[in-house]
């Protein structure tokens, strides 16, 4: 088995081939497209393949450590970030082939006129412990 | 076997064991284990007196645990002077656990899990996976809560306002999980309530009740949210409002009005009301003051600038909004919904799309998204 981050970004990523923005499509092509992810993250439970899945706020704040007695300092958040990521998916699979083909699946979601977005997603292999077994 | 009778007799079993000089961290532990061990023996034999059994279990418990502490910790003098049990257990100690899981030492997080476990009787598993944290994660929160209030004295005094903090966070934050988080903190509420004759308790549990009788219909089966104004009130609980309005009537009749008494007599005005259009939004108003008045909370202000655009039109709503700093939590969405009563369309578009951008959660994300979708629709049309 092998782990997969599956990332979404809200920019960043090529441009989607059904690029509309969400609040120009129909009320009810956008509660198709939560009831399409629901039902994917569903289904994925079933086979025993999802792991976790989490969607962020668009909202960051860099932080960094300032110094011995003095508080962190942040910056942000930027308007104008080039990557910003919308949310992730963990999923564990047998092969990478299988994570190709569920990030396929996801970026089929429907979008504007109930057609497939053609998403680009992130597909990241985790880094795993040592095997055991190693000559 | 009655999982919810068990549960119920957690926090006074607890309180037997303290009042006999356990102290409260190895108290609760060994109630803990008494519960695991009545889950398996109870179905093939049930005891007469369950109370009874769970308080000889977990006492026997508890000095199991202390004498494999003793030999390291020498504390034989302390078991050996306990009292000889009796008189105490007929006192319900239930108060006490309250104010000790909600002590103002612990973090909110932290006296919610205490709260859910010591005086809920729920496990550690079930609060875990309530929360969506592991479950180790969720031990451990719990085992600092208790350290943090070793020191604590097991006594009377305490202030029922953090305990409604607590109670209030536990039903207002409902996540998933086999627990339903709302009505576990009604079941304590209610608990509290007749515990105590303390105005607001009565107060939150009234809220309680009128928010909760209204579940069935604040969101579709596929999981959109429905607002107020769209919800099909033929779904509500008419036996829970009842109730919820009696609570809140006797409480009010002592004259001592609260932030929860206030709330809850807003909601009981909503609830009263058989569609959307014959809502006394006067009155509902005239209790917004009164909420101000209390807690001078920002949401409240918020809130009434919403019933103020109801009442006196969406001109008055913006002129109520554009005095609250628009950083709070659902100004954005509050501003776009008048300015489309107010019939600005292009306005309320964007406000909403932006309202989406900045929502906490994801059902409220879609709702607002679909309202500026409709909006934009209409206007294409």
């Amino acid at each position: 088995m092998a782990k997969y981050l599956l990332l979404k970004h809200y920019r960043g990523a090529p441009a989607a081939v059904n690029d509309v923005p969400m609040d120009q499509w129909t009320p009810e092509e956008v509660t198709a497209h939560v009831q399409y992810m629901q039902d994917f993250a569903d289904r994925l439970e079933t086979t025993g393949e999802f792991v976790d899945g989490q969607a962020l706020a668009p909202q960051g704040t860099f932080v960094r450590y300032d110094g011995e007695g003095r508080p962190p300092v942040t910056d942000g958040p930027f308007a104008e970030t080039k990557d910003l990521i919308a949310g992730w998916m963990v999923i564990d699979v047998d092969s990478y082939e299988r994570a190709v083909e569920l990030a396929g699946e996801l970026s089929a979601a429907p979008g504007a006129g109930g057609k497939p977005i053609h998403e680009w997603l992130e597909l990241r292999p985790f880094l795993s412990s040592p095997p055991t077994i190693t000559e | 076997m009655d999982e919810a009778l068990l549960r119920t007799l957690t926090p006074a079993v607890i309180g037997v064991l303290v009042r006999r000089g356990a102290d409260f961290a190895a108290a609760e532990d060994a109630v803990q284990d008494a519960l695991v061990e009545a889950v398996r023996v109870w179905p093939d034999d049930s005891p007469r007196d369950p109370k009874g059994w769970l308080v000889t279990v977990a006492w026997r418990k508890y000095l199991d645990a202390v004498r494999a502490d003793t030999t390291r910790r020498n504390r034989e003098v302390l078991v050996e002077s306990e009292p000889v049990p009796g008189e105490s257990e007929a006192v319900d100690d239930t108060l006490q656990l309250y104010f000790l899981c909600a002590h103002p030492s612990l973090t909110p997080t932290s006296a919610v899990a205490l709260t859910l476990r010591a005086v809920g009787g729920l496990t550690t598993r079930q609060i875990a996976q309530a929360y969506l944290v592991p479950e180790a994660t969720m031990a451990q929160r719990i085992s600092r809560a208790k350290r943090t209030v070793s020191g604590v004295r097991f006594t009377r005094h305490g202030d029922v306002a953090t305990v409604l903090r607590v109670l209030y966070l536990v039903f207002n934050e409902g996540y998933s999980g086999d627990v339903d988080l709302a009505a576990e903190a009604i079941r304590l509420t209610r608990r509290l309530a007749a515990t105590t004759d303390d105005e607001e308790v009565a107060g939150l549990l009234a809220l309680m009740l009128l928010h909760h009788a209204r579940r069935p219909a604040r969101t579709t089966p596929d999981g959109r949210l429905v607002p107020l104004a769209d919800q099909d009130r033929g779904l509500w609980d008419v036996g829970m409002i009842a109730e919820g309005v009696d609570v809140l009537q006797s409480a009010l009749g002592r004259d001592r009005l609260g932030e929860f008494q206030a709330q809850a007599a807003i909601a009981a005005l909503h609830a009263d009301a058989r569609t959307a259009e014959e809502t006394d939004w006067v009155q509902v108003v005239e209790w917004y003051d009164e909420l101000v008045r209390l807690s001078d909370s920002p949401v409240a202000r918020l809130n009434r600038a919403v019933a103020v655009g109801e009442a006196d039109g969406p001109r008055a709503g913006l002129a109520a909004l554009a005095e609250l700093d628009p950083a709070l939590p659902r100004y954005t969405a509050v501003a776009a919904y008048l300015h489309e009563r107010d019939g600005n369309p292009v306005t309320a578009a964007r406000l909403y799309a932006e309202a989406a951008r900045a929502a906490s959660n994801l059902p409220e994300c879609a709702h607002l998204t679909r309202q500026a979708a409709r909006l934009n629709a209409e206007m294409r049309r």
